[in-house]
This record gives C-alpha cells, structure tokens and sequence, in this order.
C-alpha cells in the first residue's frame, strides 16, 4: 500500500496553478507507544482536537487521550440482542399459537419453557450480527483507500512503529506551525501526507 | 499466571534446550514476533512434512467424498443404524466433532475474559478448529435426514404449506444452537484476523497477496478509533460467546435428556456435556499443537506452559466427566427405577460391556496421570493421553447413544447393532476434511494471532520495567487482550 508516497519534496512537482496540493494532514513516526501517548497528550493540551493515531496493537489510554469515547458498539449489540430476543420468541409463539397452532399431548399451544433455548440462541445470534457489522461500517470499513497510506513506512503500523496524525481539517492546522510543533515532539520522523 | 514454587510442590524437570515455561520465549520484540508468525504464511518452502499430511487428509477426503455419494445415492440404509438403534455413528460423531470445537471457544472466550493471558498464543488455531469441527459435525445431520434435499425445512422459511419447523422439538434447538454457534465463532474468528490481515497485506511481496489480504483486511488501518471499538466488541463478543458454548452442547445434551429412553433421561446431561466437550476438545489442542509448533519452529510461542495448563484443563474436566459417570450409576440405583437400573448393569456387563470399561480406563483413569507435572510436561506422554482421552470421548458417546437404545423397554423389542464399511468410511472422511482445512489453515493464515502477540510482548515489556510513566499503576495491571475493558 505504498500507491502515491510523497515526501515533502513532491510539493514542487505540482503545477504552479494550484496552490498547493491538499494534504491530508502531518503524520509523525514513534518507535514506541510511550512516545506516542506523549505526544499525543502534548498535542491535545496545545488545543488539537482533529487527531488520529496508527498502532499495531491496541494501546491502554490512547483513545482517552484523542478523545474517542463513543460506545456505539455496545449500544448496537444491545439492541440487536433485544430484537433478536423478541423476534425469536414471537416467531416461535405466532407459529404455535396462531399460524399452525398443534395440540400436543394436552400441552398448552404457548408452552413457554420451550421457547427458551431458540430465543436465547436468536439473542446471541443478533447481537453478535449487529456488533460485528456495526463495528466495521462505524470504522468506515471496508475503504480500501485512505490518505494515511501515503505515509512513508506506513506498512509499519501494523507491525512495530506507531503513528500519530493530525489532519487538515482541524481547526487549529497550520502547515508550517504543525510540522514544526511535531518535530518537537521526539518523533522519528515527520512527514506532510496527501490526501 | 506466575506461581511461586510451593513448599511441598517436586522440583521443575528438566526441559531440552528449546523448551520454556514461559508464556513466550526469551528476546522477543514487536517485529520479532509478527516476523516469526508472518514468515510461515508469507516466505516458508514447501515442507514435505506438511505435503505427506496433505496428501492424507486429501485421501480421506476424497473418501468423504465417496461415503456422502454413497448415502445421497442409496440412502441411510447403507449404514449400520435400524430400529432399535436408529442413531448411531451419525449421532455419536455429530456429538463428538461438535465436543471438539468447544474447546477453541473455551480459549477464546472464557480465558479472555477470565484474564488468562497464556490463551494468547493458541486461540487462533484452536478456533479455526472449532469452526472445522463443526463443519464436519454438520454433515452428519444433514446426511442422516434421509431426504436431504429438505435440509431447509430445519429453517423457518415460508413455504406453499404454511408449516413451521416443530419449534418445541430440541433436534430444532439444536439446530438453532449449532448454525448459531457456527455463525459467531466465525465472526469472532473473522474479526480477530482482521488486523493480522492488514498486516500480511503491508509484508506480501508479491502483488496478488497484497490485493488477496487486502480485499480481506477491508481497509484496516489500525487508527486508535478502529481499536477503540474493536476492542468494545471483542470483550463483547467474547462475553456473549460463553454463555453461548455452554448452551450449544446443554441443547445438544436435550436431544437426549428430553427423550425417555432409560439413560439419557437425567438432569445431570448438560454439565455434563459440556465438561466431556472441553475435556475432548483439549486433547485436540494438544495434538494439533504440538505438530504445528515442532514442523513450523514454533516452540518459542507455544510453549511449554501452554501444554501443561492444556494438561491441567484436561485433568479437571476429566474429573468432571468421572464424577458424571458416577452419578449415572448412583442415580440408577437411587431411582428404584428397575429400567434404569437394567440399563446401568446392561452397559457394564451386557453385550456391549466392553465399550463401557474402555471408556472407563480412558476417561477416568488414564488422564490421573495428568497429576504428576513430570507427565505434563512430558511430550510423548501429552500425545498419549490426549489419543486416549479422545478415544474415550468417543466411547462415551458410543455407550451414550448404542447401549441405551439397544435395550430399552421392551425385550421383544431388543436388538443388536453394529457398523458398516460406509459408517467407518464416512468418519474417517470428516478427518479427511478437518485436516485438509486445518492444513490450508495454517500456511495460508497466521496460526497465532499476531497483533494479540505484540500485545502480549508489549505487556511482558511494561512488566519487566516498571511502570512508564505513560501508564499508571491501575491500567498496566489489565490483562492484554481485556485492556481496553475499562475504557469501553
């Protein structure tokens, strides 16, 4: 996923009609995750707030410090998991009851106790469903294209480097300002990355 | 999971060279690791160890193959099974194949979220063998309804007839309780590789696997926002997945406990089914594992210790299924109940008195040596009991299912069973198929989970030099795979 990798030379190529081109945001690269979870609480208290940060692993703390705190995932399990229950329950209670009622042995047509094993499973069921589909689609994935990949070395964020963004679109983006206060946060490298 | 040595407790033995009792081996970074894991997929020969199992598995697949023609052309009547004993292998296979996968979930699961960091390095694998165990223990009741062009009618379709499956029947919970099974272990399978995915699709060299794991990494970037709520739903899958195992293999319990046919009705059936299940399902792990991580050098991840607490899980299960068998034979006496006491002489000492021993000696007696640590850390001796043990779950289902229903009420109605050539191919088929799916597994993705092995390293790092001060105290403490738990 090396498509595209600019430096900050490539500026120079573009015509001289444009401005400049549209850059994702400045990237910089740590060689461990104290470094990062430093410099990204530095970047938050200098008043960031549109940051993101690339790590091979889960990293304790670093989505308090960016400021992620949606707990859509657990909403939406929740949820599929009720709707799952009542339609497993319901489906069984309409089929015996009203749709194609049985009589079995004297039984009572809504014979609850054996209602139970298929709602629970239609509980799991769903709420695993939704969690899963929610989780990607709320990451904005599949997307097999995303600005970040322009980053040099980017392939090792999913093996041992760690990298921390902050976009254009934050309000607080300067080119010049940005790129300097990254440098002086100790990254191993800093990079301005294309959209 | 570090334990100080206890006053009483024998020496350590003495382990070769290559061999560790901890969770990882020494010297290991975040590059290491993922290099290691990577490699097998990405930049491994051909081995011929790997080809002669291919070979095999592909032979017993083909023979798969010929039984599931045998039985859709001439139908169930080709093998063994007839009144009285209508379920037979297809039952006891289905049973014994389904044990199997239970244990991946135990690993993936119950261990996360009881904070067991050694499942780290053997939940990948043994989860894929839950999701093939499966498979080959779907085939069976697909095959056994005699008309399986109607499979579906399981489902609650809408068809020209208005009916509905027999929803208070438990071969339709089971149903229910297998497909569902089925459906979460691959999701939670499919979203646990998703970052090792990405990361395969950053090392490739070559374009066609770039784009092949890209298609599959759908685009993940590993952005602190993606982890945040993968990791919400990890805990959460792991959460629902526990209840859910111990209910698949409690309903697959009712198909029997449901049914009044002297020994399967007994209320001891679902903990007792699922203790078997786990029980049978590690002994599995072991023999997986130790070939995986002998052919593939994999000695430094899966380690020493994680065979021993395979060990230690086998022997408390084992526990539980002898305490189960002992019940059976008290409740039976206690009952007064002259055909279940029938059925508890006639699986001792009737014609088929000798499965019931066997599966004495093998699941009670023969895992006691799991006691002695110098058996569980002993390879040959780990293989052994796991045959054994495996065997013996078997057996269990065999007295289960054949001895019950052989004789039952009536001894006008008795009668004898015993298994065709097709019975026997057909299971030795489902091997065919589990191998050469768990073979393909293993070189085309990593059999241990790579991004939760940079967590475990990262994690041993922290430990090994204190808190930075990065971290506080409270959340370095967090296990791994939960870290994120509070955050969620």
């Amino acid at each position: 996923m090396d498509a595209g990798t600019s430096e900050l030379s490539a500026s120079a190529l573009v015509p001289t009609t444009e401005v400049a081109p549209k850059i994702y945001g400045v990237v910089a690269e740590f060689d461990n995750s104290d470094a990062l979870l430093a410099a990204a609480r530095l970047a938050r208290e200098a008043g960031y707030t549109k940051m993101d940060a690339f790590t091979p692993m889960p990293i304790e703390g670093l989505s308090e410090v960016l400021n992620f705190r949606d707990k859509f995932v657990p909403t939406l399990m929740l949820l599929g998991g009720l709707t799952g229950c009542t339609a497993g329950y319901f489906m069984q209670y309409f089929a015996a009851v009203h749709s194609y009622p049985i009589n079995v042995g004297g039984k009572p047509f809504h014979s609850w106790p054996q209602q139970i094993v298929i709602t629970f499973e239609m509980t799991i069921l769903f709420a695993a469903l939704t969690g899963v589909i929610g989780m990607f689609l709320l990451n904005g994935l599949p997307r097999p294209y995303h600005s970040i990949f322009n980053t040099p070395n980017f392939e090792a964020a999913s093996v041992d480097r760690f990298f921390l963004a902050i976009e254009s679109r934050d309000p607080k983006f300067n080119r010049e300002d940005t790129r300097q206060f990254m440098q002086g946060l100790g990254a191993a490298r800093v990079s301005e990355v294309e959209e | 999971m570090k334990t100080s040595p206890r006053a009483g407790e024998p020496r350590t033995p003495t382990l070769p060279q290559d061999e560790t009792f901890d969770l990882i081996g020494p010297g290991h970074s975040l590059g290491s690791v993922t290099d290691k894991i990577g490699d097998v997929v990405l930049k491994d020969r051909l081995r011929p160890g790997w080809l002669i199992f291919l070979a095999f598995s592909l032979a017993g697949l083909a023979t798969l193959g010929m039984a599931v023609l045998m039985v859709i052309l001439r139908g169930p009547g080709v093998w063994g099974n007839n009144i009285p004993v209508a379920w037979a292998f297809d039952i006891i296979n289905f049973v014994w194949w389904i044990g199997i996968g239970h244990a991946g979930t135990l690993i993936s699961a119950i261990l996360l979220l009881v904070h067991q960091n050694w499942r780290t390095s053997i939940n990948r694998f043994a989860e894929a063998m839950t999701i093939f165990a499966v498979m080959c223990a779907g085939i069976y009741p697909a095959m056994h309804i005699g008309r399986h062009q109607y499979f579906y009618w399981l489902m609650p379709l809408p068809n020209t007839m208005g009916l509905w499956p027999q929803f208070r029947s438990p071969l339709d919970w089971d149903f229910f309780a297998v497909s569902t099974y089925f459906t979460v272990s691959a999701l939670f399978w499919y979203v646990g590789l998703v970052p090792d995915l990405a990361t395969l699709r950053d090392r490739a060299t070559s374009r066609t696997l770039k784009v092949l794991y890209g298609i599959f990494a759908m685009g993940w970037r590993g952005s602190a926002q993606h982890w945040h709520r993968y990791m919400a739903l990890y805990v959460i899958l792991a959460g629902i997945s526990t209840p859910l195992v111990l209910s698949v293999h409690s309903t697959i319990s009712f198909d029997f406990a449901v049914g009044v046919v002297p020994g399967w009705h007994t209320t001891i059936f679902p903990p007792y089914f699922v203790a078997g299940a786990v029980f049978a399902g590690f002994a599995m792990v072991i023999l997986l594992a130790v070939p995986l991580r002998a052919v593939f050098g994999l000695k430094d991840l899966i380690t020493m210790k994680h065979l021993e607490n395979s060990g230690k899980i086998m022997l408390a299960t084992g526990l539980i299924v002898t305490y189960g068998y002992a019940m059976e034979v008290f409740t039976a006496w206690y009952s007064g109940n002259i055909y279940e006491q029938f059925m508890a002489l006639n699986r001792a000492f009737g014609p088929y008195g000798w499965s019931y021993w066997a599966l004495i000696f093998c699941n009670a007696l023969a895992p006691q040596l799991l006691w002695f640590k110098s058996v569980r850390t002993s390879i040959p001796w780990l293989l052994i009991i796991s045959v054994i043990v495996s065997i013996g779950m078997w057996l269990e289902r065999f007295v289960i299912i054949v001895v019950s229903l052989h004789r039952d009420y009536l001894p006008s109605s008795w009668g004898l069973y015993a298994p065709t050539v097709w019975d026997w191919a057909f299971y030795a088929g489902t091997f065919g198929l589990f191998l050469t799916l768990f073979l393909l597994f293993v070189r085309a993705l990593p059999s241990i989970a790579m991004a939760e092995m940079r967590e475990l390293v990262h994690h041993e790092e922290h430990q090994k030099h204190g808190d930075h001060s990065a971290h506080s105290s409270q959340t370095s403490k967090v296990e791994p795979g939960a870290s994120e738990l509070a955050s969620v």
